[in-house]
C-alpha cells in the first residue's frame, strides 16, 4: 500500500472526478463528500510519501512497473518525490481541501447550478497539479500541464460574468502557445538526449564533461521550455492573461487557481532548472542569471505599481500575484553559492500559496457579501464582518512581510540570497515592493476601520448585468459570512502564521534537499 | 543561392516548413481580429509542432517499427529488441510519433474547450470580432466600472 502512494496521490482525485461525473448529476449532494474524501486520500498519501522521503531519501515510482531499464527509451513514466515536491504536494492537498470546503454553497450559486460539472473540473485540476508536481517525465509533464490548463480555462469561463468568458478565451490562446513552446523545448531535448526521463536527460547532458550540454540545441530547448513556463506562471512580460482571468472568474475558481497554478509552474521551473539541466549548466554554462534577475526586478516593481493603480480589490490582488511570481523567479535565479535565494524561492512557493488563498477567500467573501468590488466600498467593514476582516488582515500582513507570518521569513531568505549573490537591485526591489504592499493594505485597513458606510445609490451599483439586483438594500443588512466560508479562511490564516513560526524545520528540509543539487554542480 | 539551398534548406526542409507554419499560426493568433481565425491560428501552431516531432522520428531508408518484422530482420532478437539484436537503422523511431498521438488529443481537446468558450462569447456579446467585444466591454465599463 505504502509503495503505491505516489500513484494514489494522482489517481484518487481522478477516480473522485469519475464518480462525481457519473453520480453527481442525479444528486448534487453527493458531490462534496466525494470531493472531500478523494482529496483527503491524496493528502494522506502525500503525507505518507513525505515521511518516507524524510526517512529514506527520494522516492521513485514507475507507472505500471516500467522500470528504469525500459524508461531509458523514454517509454516508462517515473513519478519522483523528493523533499521539495513532497512539501508542494502537501500544500496542494491542503489548499484544495480548504477551497472545496469554501465552495460548498458557492459552487452552485456561482455557476448557475452546475455543481457536479464544477467539482469534476475542480478534481481534474488537482489531478493535473498533483501530476505536474510528481512526474519525472518531461513529456508527461506537458500532458499534465495541459490537463490542469484545460480545466482552469473551463473553470474561469463557468461564471456568469461575460468578461470572465473573454478572459478565459485570451487565457486559452496564451496558455496553448505557452504549452506548445514547452513541448517544442522537450522535442529539442529529446533530439539531443534520446530520452524523456528528467533524470536520464540530466545524466546525458552532464556525461563526458557536459559535451552534449554545450550544444546550441540544448540551449534552444532550455529557452523554449523557460518561455513556455513563464507564460504559464505569468512572469512579467507574459502576464497579460492573468489579472482579468482570475478576477472575473467565479470566486471558487479564482480561489483554487490563484494560489496553485502560478506557484506550481514556478516549482516546475525550479525542477527543470535543477533536475534536468542542473545548477552548473544553468548558472555556469548559460550564465543568464543577471538578465533574469533584472527581469524579475522589473516584474516585482511593475506588479506592485500596477496593483497600486487598481481600484478593484480582486484586480489588485491579481497584480500582487504578478509581483510575487517575480519574487520567486528572481530568488530562483539569484545563484548565490549557498543557494539561499533558491531556498527562499521554494519556501515562498509554500508561503505564497497560503497567503494568496487567505486574501482571495477574504476578498471573495467581501465581494459577495457587500458587493464591495472596489476598495472604497469597504468602509466600516470591521464592524460588520470582524472575523472576515481578521483573516484578511493576517493575509495582508503576510503579503507585506511582517513577522511572525510566513511572508516575513520568505522575504528574509530571499533578501539573504540577494545580498550574498550581490544582486542589490533585487534586494531593493523586494524592500520597495514591501513598502508598496504596506501602502496598499494600510489604505484598505484605514477605510475598513474608520471609513463610513458607502453612500447608497452609487453610480457603479447599477451592474452591467441584471443579476446584481438591488444592491443598496443588501448593503444595509450585511452580516458575518457563512461558517463554511469562514472556517477555510481562519484555517488558512492560522497556517500563514504557523508556517512562519515553524519556518525552521521547513527551511531545514528544503536545505537538505537542495544542497546535494548545488554540490553536484560545484 | 543554389549552394545555400542545397546546404541549408534542402536537408532540413521539414524543419523550415515547421518554423514557417509556426510563425503563420502565431501571427494569426496575435493579429487576426476574428476569434475563430485566432483559433485556426492556434491549431496551425500546434500542428507545426506535430510536424517537427514526426520529422524527428523519421530516418532515411527505414521502415515501420513492428516487432515481427524486427524478428525477421534479426533472427532470434529479444522481445523488446534487446541491444544489438535489432539493427535500429532499419526502423523509424516510433516514440515521437506515439507522443504526437497524445499531443493531437491534447490539441483537439484544447480546440474543443476553446470553441465552447467562443460559443458562449457569441451568446454573451452577439459577435465574434474581438474589437467589437472589447468595445462592448468598454461601454459597459463606462456605465458601471465594476462590470
Amino acid at each position: 500500500m505504502a509503495d503505491q502512494f505516489p500513484a494514489i496521490i494522482v489517481l484518487a482525485p481522478l477516480f473522485g472526478a469519475l464518480i462525481v461525473g457519473l453520480a453527481g448529476s442525479r444528486d448534487h449532494r453527493i458531490c462534496f463528500p466525494v470531493v472531500l474524501v478523494s482529496l483527503a486520500v491524496s493528502l494522506f498519501a502525500s503525507l505518507g510519501v513525505f515521511l518516507q522521503v524524510l526517512q529514506s531519501g527520494p522516492v521513485s515510482y514507475f507507472m505500471s512497473g516500467w522500470d528504469t531499464e525500459k524508461s531509458v527509451l523514454g517509454a516508462g513514466i517515473e513519478l519522483r518525490i523528493d523533499a521539495i515536491n513532497g512539501l508542494v504536494l502537501i500544500v496542494i492537498a491542503v489548499v484544495s481541501i480548504l477551497v472545496s470546503i469554501f465552495s460548498i454553497r458557492r459552487a452552485g450559486e456561482e455557476t448557475t447550478e452546475k455543481t457536479p460539472q464544477f467539482y469534476v473540473l475542480f478534481l481534474l485540476l488537482t489531478v493535473g497539479i498533483f501530476g505536474m508536481t510528481v512526474t519525472n517525465d518531461a513529456f508527461n509533464l506537458f500532458v499534465l500541464v495541459e490537463v490542469s490548463s484545460l480545466t482552469s480555462y473551463a473553470l474561469i469561463a463557468m461564471g456568469k460574468a461575460r468578461r470572465g468568458t473573454m478572459a478565459a478565451f485570451n487565457y486559452i490562446l496564451m496558455g496553448t502557445v505557452g504549452a506548445s513552446f514547452y513541448l517544442l523545448g522537450v522535442g529539442y531535448l529529446y533530439l539531443k538526449t534520446g530520452t524523456l526521463n528528467m533524470g536520464h536527460i540530466h545524466e546525458v547532458l552532464t556525461a563526458n564533461g557536459g559535451e552534449i550540454g554545450r550544444s546550441p540545441s540544448v540551449m534552444v530547448a532550455f529557452v523554449m521550455i523557460l518561455v513556455g513556463l513563464w507564460i504559464k506562471m505569468a512572469f512579467f512580460p507574459l502576464y497579460g492573461w492573468l489579472p482579468n482571468a482570475y478576477s472575473y472568474a467565479p470566486s471558487t475558481s479564482g480561489c483554487i487557481l490563484a494560489p496553485l497554478m502560478t506557484k506550481v509552474s514556478v516549482y516546475v521551473m525550479i525542477r527543470v532548472m535543477l533536475g534536468v539541466f542542473g545548477w552548473e549548466w544553468v548558472f555556469g554554462h548559460l550564465g543568464w542569471n543577471h538578465a533574469v534577475v533584472w527581469l524579475a526586478v522589473i516584474a516585482i516593481l511593475a506588479g506592485s505599481v500596477l496593483a497600486l493603480a487598481q481600484r478593484e480589490l480582486k484586480k489588485m490582488l491579481c497584480y500582487l500575484i504578478v509581483a510575487e511570481v517575480g519574487y520567486m523567479v528572481g530568488g530562483a535565479w539569484l545563484a548565490d553559492s549557498e543557494g539561499w535565494g533558491m531556498t527562499g524561492a521554494i519556501y515562498h512557493i509554500l508561503a505564497d500559496a497560503f497567503m494568496t488563498l487567505c486574501l482571495f477567500i477574504a476578498a471573495s467573501i467581501l465581494v459577495k457579501r457587500c458587493k464591495a468590488r472596489r476598495i472604497e466600498d469597504l468602509g466600516g467593514m470591521f464592524k460588520k464582518m470582524p472575523v472576515t476582516m481578521t483573516g484578511f488582515i493576517i493575509g495582508a500582513l503576510a503579503m507585506i512581510g511582517i513577522p511572525p507570518t510566513c511572508g516575513f521569513f520568505s522575504k528574509f531568505y530571499l533578501i539573504r540570497g540577494g545580498i550574498e549573490s550581490g544582486h542589490w537591485e533585487f534586494v531593493a526591489a523586494l524592500i520597495l515592493s514591501s513598502l508598496i504592499n504596506a501602502v496598499l493594505f494600510f489604505r484598505i485597513f484605514e477605510i475598513a476601520f474608520f471609513g463610513n458606510k458607502p453612500a447608497e445609490g452609487h453610480g457603479h451599483e447599477e451592474g452591467e448585468t441584471s443579476e446584481q439586483g438591488s444592491i443598496g438594500e443588501q448593503a444595509l443588512s450585511v452580516r458575518e459570512a457563512r461558517l463554511s466560508t469562514l472556517i477555510p479562511l481562519l484555517v488558512t490564516a492560522a497556517i500563514v502564521i504557523l508556517l512562519g513560526v515553524f519556518n525552521g524545520p521547513v527551511i531545514a528540509v528544503i536545505r537538505s534537499a537542495i544542497e546535494p543539487l548545488i554540490a553536484v554542480g560545484g | 543561392m543554389k549552394e545555400f539551398f542545397e546546404t541549408s534548406i534542402e536537408p532540413h526542409f521539414n524543419y523550415w516548413v515547421y518554423v514557417i507554419l509556426m510563425m503563420i499560426g502565431l501571427w494569426a493568433v496575435i493579429a487576426k481580429n476574428n476569434l475563430i481565425k485566432k483559433l485556426i491560428g492556434m491549431s496551425i501552431f500546434q500542428t507545426a509542432i506535430i510536424l517537427f516531432y514526426v520529422s524527428v522520428g523519421v530516418k532515411k531508408g527505414s521502415g515501420i517499427p513492428i516487432i515481427p518484422k524486427a524478428k525477421e530482420a534479426a533472427a532470434g532478437a529479444g522481445e523488446h529488441g534487446a541491444a544489438g539484436a535489432v539493427n535500429p537503422d532499419l526502423f523509424a523511431n516510433p516514440l515521437p510519433h506515439v507522443l504526437m498521438l497524445t499531443a493531437i488529443v491534447v490539441g483537439v481537446s484544447t480546440l474543443g474547450v476553446a470553441l465552447a468558450v467562443a460559443q458562449q462569447l457569441f451568446k454573451d456579446f452577439g459577435t465574434l470580432e474581438e474589437d467589437e467585444i472589447l468595445e462592448q466591454i468598454k461601454t459597459a465599463d463606462k456605465a458601471s466600472p465594476d462590470g
